[in-house]
């Protein structure tokens, strides 16, 4: 019941600060609420069993992105003209909205075949939850270690292609 | 009614809407990469509902570890995205998406 009602509070305050980060004119409150929103998405992980996800999520998104956007906003002093629309509003409204209805039924239509109640996850006895299982996967020989070694190397291009493009001429 | 697979689908259905709405009609573009931020976000809240709930007795790993690539790939996303955005802003002393058209034909 305590997490139907984590839920239920993590769902508003969740959907209320993705609508503020559209709607607000203001871009530096927008980022703000994203983080509010980056916030509210860590404790969804944890009502749904991901401790080592929701510790990620604070991590990266609110102690990385959050942090790069805010500096962004102020380095291109755009901030005073505001966050404005431009002349898709209405058909992207009605675009979204369809696309949502769609989504939505499609979800709730759909049999999924799942467990109303389903079980415990096989914990570790360590007391480690599901990261040592998420270790194991990454990191064996027949799970994800070559797509993991891809990211490594991605990243790294990543960091030099936003130094190559940010230097100074 | 307790809380199951569908209220997550749901709840990501609806803020992935609303960065797609976002990411279409805004004119600043650091506040359409913000959009797509939440866009990311919300498949992330689909593939960890998917993993809990799919099987019984047990939590489907791989669901989680798609996560992980993906705030990987985003963090790379942000930090390049805005290296563009502040290089164009250096260069044309505007972030505002329709004015910058550089390729437009």
């Amino acid at each position: 019941m305590g997490l139907d009602a984590a839920f239920w509070i993590l769902a508003v305050v969740g959907v209320g600060s993705a609508v503020a980060v559209v709607f607000l004119r203001d871009v530096f409150r927008a980022a703000l609420f994203l983080v509010l929103g980056f916030f509210t998405v860590a404790g969804i992980y944890v009502t749904l069993d991901a401790d080592f996800l929701a510790a990620v999520q604070v991590l990266i998104y609110v102690g990385a992105v959050g942090i790069l956007l805010l500096f962004a906003i102020m380095f291109t002093r755009e901030a005073r003209r505001g966050s404005l629309f431009n002349r898709l509003k209405m058909p992207a409204l009605v675009f979204a909205a369809a696309l949502l209805g769609i989504m939505i039924y499609t979800m709730t239509a759909t049999d999924w075949g799942v467990a109303a109640n389903p079980g415990l996850p096989g914990l570790q006895e360590s007391g480690t939850g599901l990261t040592g299982r998420i270790g194991e996967a990454l990191f064996s020989k027949d799970g994800f270690v070559l797509p993991l070694e891809i990211a490594g190397v991605m990243l790294l291009a990543a960091v030099l292609g936003a130094i190559v493009i940010m230097r100074e001429k | 009614m307790s809380v199951g697979l569908e209220h997550y689908l749901v709840l990501a259905s609806i803020i992935f809407c609303i960065g797609f709405y976002g990411a279409l009609t805004k004119r600043n573009t650091v506040v359409i990469l913000m959009c797509i931020e939440l866009m990311l976000n919300a498949a992330n809240i689909a593939l960890v509902a998917f993993s809990k709930y799919l099987a019984k007795d047990t939590v489907l790993i791989s669901g989680q570890i798609f996560v992980i690539f993906v705030v990987v790939v985003a963090a790379a996303e942000a930090a390049v995205g805005l290296a563009i955005i502040m290089a164009l802003y250096r260069n044309r002393k505007t972030v505002d998406s329709d004015d910058i058209d550089l390729m437009k034909g």
